[in-house]
Parts: C-alpha cells; sequence; structure tokens
C-alpha cells in the first residue's frame, strides 16, 4: 500500500493533475475564511469591469493630502479622451488633408496628436468646408465638444458641496488634492468585476467551483457504486443474472445518456431541482460504462486460482467478491471514480448551459454561471469576459487536473503504459 | 518397437531399485468414492463449439493414486475443475462415495469442499497477494471447525502443519505469500491440505512451475501425507514419466477421451492407443539420443 502510493505520487502526470486539483480545493475550502460575502448577493447593477471601486461620496470626508504628480494633467487628458476619440481625431485630419502618417492613438503620441490637432482645428473653418465624413451638423458638434475638452485647462480647481440645506459648505478641490485609499470608508475590490446580476464574480465562482466539485462527487460516487455493483455481480455471478443486468446496461447504452438526463430533468420542473437532485440524476444515468469494464474485469478475475482456491475454503460470495476480487481492481475502480466525478462535472455544466440546471435561486454552479453569462449578453452585446472566461477556464482546469490524474494512475498500474 | 524394448528394460531396471509403495494393492476391492458415467464438457464461444471433455468414465477408489496423463488441452484441467465442483458437467454424472453428487446449493457446496481439495499448477497465481500466510492458514482451521479454538492451540497446529513441509511458521507468519519462492508457496499449499485433511486431494500438475530440485521435494511430501492420511489423489500431469512412478493407476487423456487406462505397468510396457506411445517415446531419457520421430508434425501444424 506504502509502495503503491509513492509509486503513484512519483508519476509527474498524477503529481502536477494531483497539485492543481488540490489548489482548486484548498481555494474553495479556504476563501470563505477571508471573504464573508453571499455570493448570491447583488452588489450593483449589470456588469461591472474589474477593478477596485471607491466611493465617491466617502473621498469627500477622507483627510486631503498635497501630492504634485508631474504627469497628473497628462494622465487625466488621456483618461479623458479616450481612444475612440482620438481615432475620431486622425479622421478629421485626414479628412482635412494633413498628413497624419506619424500619428496615432496610442498613448506616446497622444501629445503629438494634440499638438497636430490645435494646429489645424478652426471651428469656423469645419464649419465653411464641410470636411468629407464630418458634413453634418452633428460631426461638426462632436469635434468642437472634443476641442472643448481639450482645451479645458485640468489643473483648474473645482468644487464639493458637503452636506444639504444651509449647512451645506462648498470646498474647492485642487487638482493636487488627493485622498488616501485606506481612509475612504467605502471602498471594494472586485478582481472580476460583477456579472449581469452585480454579484462579485469572484466570490460566486469559488461557490460555483465548490458546488460543482459537490456535485461531482456525488454523480461520481453514485455512478461508480452502481456500475460497482452491477459490474461484480453481473461479472461474478454470470449465468441468468448476467444477462438481466448486462440487458438493463444495453438499453442504457441505446438510449443517449444525455437525452435520458434532459428528460428526467425537465419533467421534475426547475423549483425541485436541487443540487442534489441534479447529482443523483448524472449518477444515476452514467454508471453503465463503469458496470461494463467492471464486469469484464471481474470475468477475466473469476476463474484465477486465488478465487478457486478461496471457494474450495468455503467462503461465501460476499467475501469472494470484495476480498478476492474488489482488491485486484481496485485501482481500476479509483480510476473509473476520477473519471466519473470529471464527467458529472462537465454534465452539470451542459445541462445549467441548456438552462436545465438545478434552481438558481439558492446556489451557483459553473454552469448556472455560463448560462447567466449567455442570457445577458457577457459575450456578446456587453463584452464582459470577467463574466465567463474565467468559468471556462476553471471546468477546464477542474477536468484537465482530473483527467491528468487518472493518466497518471493508469501509467503506475498498467505496465505496457510506463516509459 | 526398438524404444518400447527399450523402455521396458529401463523401466525393469528401476522397478528393482524403487519402492512403489501401494502399486501392486488391487484397489478395485476399496469403496468407490469418486466417478463418472459419461461426464462431458462443451464450450461454446458464439457459432464455436469446443469439447473440453467428451464423455469420460472413471472410476476412483479409496486411498488410490490416479495419475491423469495428457498434453496441453487435452482437457485435464477441465475434467479437475469439474470434478472439484467449480465448473458445472454439460452433460454426464458424476458420483460422490457412490451416491451422485449433489452440489446445487452453497452449503452443500461447502460440505462437499470438506471432503475433496486441491492444488493448483501456479503457485504464483493461487494465493490472494492481499491476504498474509497466517489468514490461508487460520481459513483451513475455521473449514475444519476450529473457529473458536484459542489462539495458542490454532498457532500449533500451524506450526505443525508448516513443519510437515519443512517451513517454519515462526518465519512465515506475518509475511505475504509473494515473498516466498515458488517451491515454498508450493509446500505452504501442502501444509494448507495437512490442515484439512481431505479424503480426496486433487493435484493439478502441483510441480510444473517448480525448479526440478524443488520438485523432488514436493512430490515426497505429498506422498508421505498420502501415506499418513490415506486419502485419494489424483494427480494430473503431462509428465508420463512422473505419472509411471508415484501412480496405482493411469489414465491417458487425449482430446477431451480417456483413450487407455490402468495400471501403470500395463499401460507403460504395453502401450495400445497410438497416443501412448507417443507419449512415452517423447520422454528425453538420458544416454541415449532424443527420438523425435514419432512427433504428429501435421497435428501440430494444424
Amino acid at each position: 500500500m506504502k509502495h503503491t502510493l509513492r509509486n503513484v505520487f512519483h508519476s509527474p502526470r498524477f503529481l502536477v493533475g494531483f497539485i492543481i486539483f488540490m489548489s482548486i480545493l484548498l481555494t474553495v475550502l479556504i476563501y470563505p475564511w477571508f471573504v464573508h460575502r453571499d455570493p448570491l448577493q447583488g452588489l450593483g447593477k449589470g456588469f461591472l469591469e474589474p477593478g477596485t471601486y471607491v466611493s465617491v461620496y466617502d473621498t469627500n470626508n477622507a483627510g486631503t493630502y498635497r501630492v504634485e504628480l508631474p504627469e497628473a494633467n497628462e494622465n487625466r487628458l488621456e483618461s479623458t479622451i479616450p481612444v475612440k476619440d482620438r481615432q475620431t481625431m486622425l479622421d478629421f485630419l485626414k479628412a482635412k488633408g494633413v498628413d497624419v502618417s506619424a500619428l496615432d492613438t496610442s498613448n506616446e503620441k497622444f501629445h503629438e496628436l494634440i499638438e497636430v490637432w490645435k494646429e489645424n482645428y478652426d471651428e469656423a473653418d469645419a464649419k465653411k468646408n464641410k470636411y468629407e465624413g464630418f458634413a453634418t451638423q452633428a460631426k461638426r458638434n462632436e469635434l468642437r465638444r472634443l476641442n472643448n475638452r481639450l482645451s479645458e485647462d485640468t489643473s483648474a480647481a473645482m468644487s464639493v458641496t458637503k452636506g444639504e440645506g444651509d449647512s451645506a459648505t462648498t470646498t474647492a478641490v485642487a487638482g493636487s488634492d488627493y485622498v488616501k485609499v485606506d481612509e475612504v470608508a467605502n471602498s471594494i475590490n472586485l478582481p472580476l468585476g460583477t456579472d449581469n446580476f452585480g454579484r462579485d464574480t469572484l466570490t460566486e465562482l469559488v461557490k460555483a467551483t465548490g458546488i460543482s466539485l459537490l456535485v461531482g462527487l456525488i454523480a461520481g460516487s453514485i455512478a461508480t457504486v452502481l456500475g460497482l455493483l452491477v459490474g461484480l455481480l453481473a461479472g461474478y455471478v454470470g449465468g441468468l443474472l448476467d444477462d438481466i443486468l448486462m440487458f438493463i446496461a444495453n438499453i442504457f447504452t441505446v438510449i443517449p445518456g444525455f437525452v435520458l438526463l434532459i428528460l428526467i430533468y425537465s419533467a421534475l420542473g426547475a423549483e425541485s431541482r436541487g443540487i442534489v437532485t441534479c447529482a443523483v440524476i448524472i449518477g444515476i444515468t452514467s454508471w453503465v460504462w463503469t458496470a461494463r469494464s467492471v464486469r469484464s474485469q471481474v470475468i477475466s478475475l473469476r476463474n484465477r486460482d486465488h478465487v478457486n482456491l478461496s471457494k474450495l475454503s468455503g467462503h461465501s460470495l460476499f467475501r469472494i467478491v470484495t476480498t478476492d476480487i474488489l482488491p485486484y481492481i481496485a485501482s481500476y475502480v479509483v480510476m473509473a471514480f476520477i473519471l466519473q466525478v470529471s464527467s458529472g462535472i462537465l454534465a452539470e455544466a451542459q445541462l445549467s448551459m441548456l438552462g436545465l440546471g438545478p434552481n438558481p435561486n439558492e446556489l451557483p454552479t459553473l454552469g448556472l454561471m455560463m448560462n447567466w453569462a449567455k442570457l445577458f449578453g457577457a459575450y456578446t452585446s456587453s463584452n464582459a469576459w470577467w463574466a465567463y472566461f474565467p468559468v471556462i477556464l476553471m471546468i477546464a482546469l477542474i477536468s484537465f487536473s482530473l483527467n491528468l490524474m487518472n493518466t497518471g494512475l493508469d501509467q503506475v498500474f498498467n505496465p505496457t503504459l510506463r516509459d | 518397437m526398438k524404444t518400447n524394448e527399450k523402455n521396458k528394460a529401463v523401466i525393469e531396471d528401476t522397478r528393482e531399485s524403487v519402492s512403489f509403495g501401494t502399486r501392486d494393492k488391487d484397489f478395485s476391492k476399496e469403496p468407490l468414492c469418486l466417478s463418472g458415467r459419461g461426464v462431458t464438457r462443451v464450450f461454446q464461444t458464439g457459432k464455436v463449439t469446443t469439447v473440453a471433455v467428451d464423455h469420460v468414465d472413471f472410476d476412483f477408489h479409496k486411498g488410490e493414486l490416479i495419475s491423469i496423463v495428457g498434453e496441453s488441452g487435452s482437457g485435464k484441467t477441465t475434467l479437475s475443475k469439474m470434478l472439484l465442483g467449480l465448473l458445472e458437467p454439460t452433460d454426464g454424472e458424476i458420483m460422490f462415495q457412490g451416491k451422485p453428487r449433489d452440489i446445487s446449493t452453497g452449503a452443500k457446496k461447502r460440505e462437499y469442499w470438506k471432503g475433496i481439495q486441491a492444488i493448483f499448477q501456479d503457485p504464483f497465481s493461487s494465493y490472494n497477494v492481499f491476504h498474509k500466510i497466517d489468514s490461508v492458514l487460520l481459513d483451513c482451521i475455521d473449514m475444519r471447525g476450529g473457529r473458536n479454538l484459542p489462539k495458542e492451540k490454532k498457532i500449533e497446529m500451524m506450526t505443525e502443519a508448516c513443519s510437515f513441509v519443512n517451513l517454519k511458521f515462526a518465519e512465515l507468519t506475518n509475511k505475504y505469500p509473494f515473498e516466498l519462492s515458488g517451491g515454498q508457496m508450493q509446500r505452504l499449499m501442502i501444509a494448507r491440505i495437512f490442515l484439512l485433511k481431505p479424503n480426496i486431494l486433487l493435484a493439478d500438475e502441483p510441480t510444473s512451475m517448480i525448479d526440478a530440485c524443488s520438485r523432488a521435494t514436493i512430490l515426497d511430501m505429498l506422498l508421505k501425507l498420502r501415506d499418513e492420511t490415506g486419502m485419494t489423489v489424483i494427480f494430473i500431469t503431462h509428465d508420463i514419466g512422473l505419472a509411471y512412478y508415484i501412480s496405482d493407476s493411469v489414465y491417458i487423456m487425449e482430446h477431451g477421451k480417456f483413450v487407455e487406462s490402468g495400471k501403470p505397468d500395463k499401460v507403460m510396457l504395453e502401450p495400445e492407443a497410438a497416443y501412448t506411445k507417443r507419449l512415452i517415446s517423447d520422454v528425453p531419457k538420458i544416454h541415449e539420443p532424443w527420438d523425435l520421430s514419432t512427433v504428429d508434425l501435421l497435428n501440430y501444424q494444424s
């Protein structure tokens, strides 16, 4: 046993898979200690990009510090004139016949662009000449607003009003006034932004990973136990029992498992579909291949001499199966179990993607997150990559690590595959 | 035939120098312990039918040492599995102690196996590698109804059984079977039989996987055990020379049928079936070139 374990952990594939899987598992277990947020609590409206969000209101109450950043103006300009507007400026200059081959929309060239712009833009000139692409009033207004924004003195002071009514006081805020982020009463770090419901995607993802692993574990255990029972009985007892059990297994093989899953699932209705129900249904529709392969392994074992000797020693069927057959196929069963867990997680994700997942009001799962991302246009209209890409990555990582562990074990237990 | 004459001469020589134990005893007066009429076993895979054992009749008497000799694939092992009750015959009847054998239920099977035990060909695959040696021997004590004996008594019995086959129980306890050599494993099998003391022992080529030196020891122990307990031994082998030395009666098996049977002297010295003659001439002899002319090449090619 000790020797086998050492061999298993010397297999690089198994080790890599094991480390990835354990890191995912540990994250799932440890994360809630640090972040106590409810994974389904909506923090805002719609998709928020990943980043740290600081309350504007609370920054007024925080102390101000004077910091003179030399590039402060530049940075402000860059953030007020986005790439889209820079392209408009370039287009205008091109239409006017200015040579813009040395310019582009990048930050490095931004100052040169402004210089060229200031030399060439004139409101009256734009109105008179009606350059191509900028002939309409609306387009000319856009250019004017853009020009105004560029000409604003961004270092100028603005005023902030605190309080309400008569007690309100107005303070001037200088361009060089700063607040310390720690002193702002309310700020939130959203490394993966929020989803369409305004939920923190990272917290949701960690919870969903945990739930999906649980679904996979329950589904995998049920499939393995069922498959093992059927396979052992059919293989060892043989005869009529074998025929009956294999007939049932054949029926399950002929009916596409996924279609069966969808049918059972939609018949249940959304409210009655809990996490456990979901896992149980996945489990009882996927035991067939475990049963088949266990059966064939048992058939090759049941005529071995040590089994015959055990029979001659008067051991019962239960004892022979559990002590003379099961230990010999244990490594195989562990491998099958790992694959069943992996396919259980994938099955849940597929079902949920189709909108047949567990009740969405209770807990998030990886599949449900994908479904929400799809429903609310995260990968079409909103272009919110943070709402779906980490989920895809997580599903891929889990099944990758489990499959890697499986091939690693296969290499250890199957001598013909050893290098 | 020239070879036959020589064989005869060699055998006559050996007869004078070797003790043949119960060879000359007439066992036909002893009660029958196992007999069969028309015992047949057919294996069917898809449309291919293989008749492994084809309507064989036999009478094994109490205390007799019977050899069943044949080449690989002649159906010896299938027959032995049927005798042990591990395989059901497709046709025919097996009588146990004069009555039709009834092993229809698990309890009846267990009762039957108290009377008949086996030693298998390959000692390396005969043991469950997950169980310690102690549990193999303790199972035998349990089977003889010694489950509730005090621990010291059990250890004493196991020590006695091991010393019978020249093994030291103190060295074996808490070891796994795969830590022993092939010869030691096969001796442990005999120790198992020593504890069980069955009426019939079926030894299925017990020495074919063992080197020549250990082979003699194991045969010696088997014969010693037989002398002590008076059990019937059914010895299955492909080695006709070995069969001649140890048996009280010999059955020659070819393609699932018994082609010849009787006292070893009769079978070896006056073989009637061509197959027996071939088997005898196939045995290599010292001081004599090996005669391969009788090898049925056509048969092997097919």
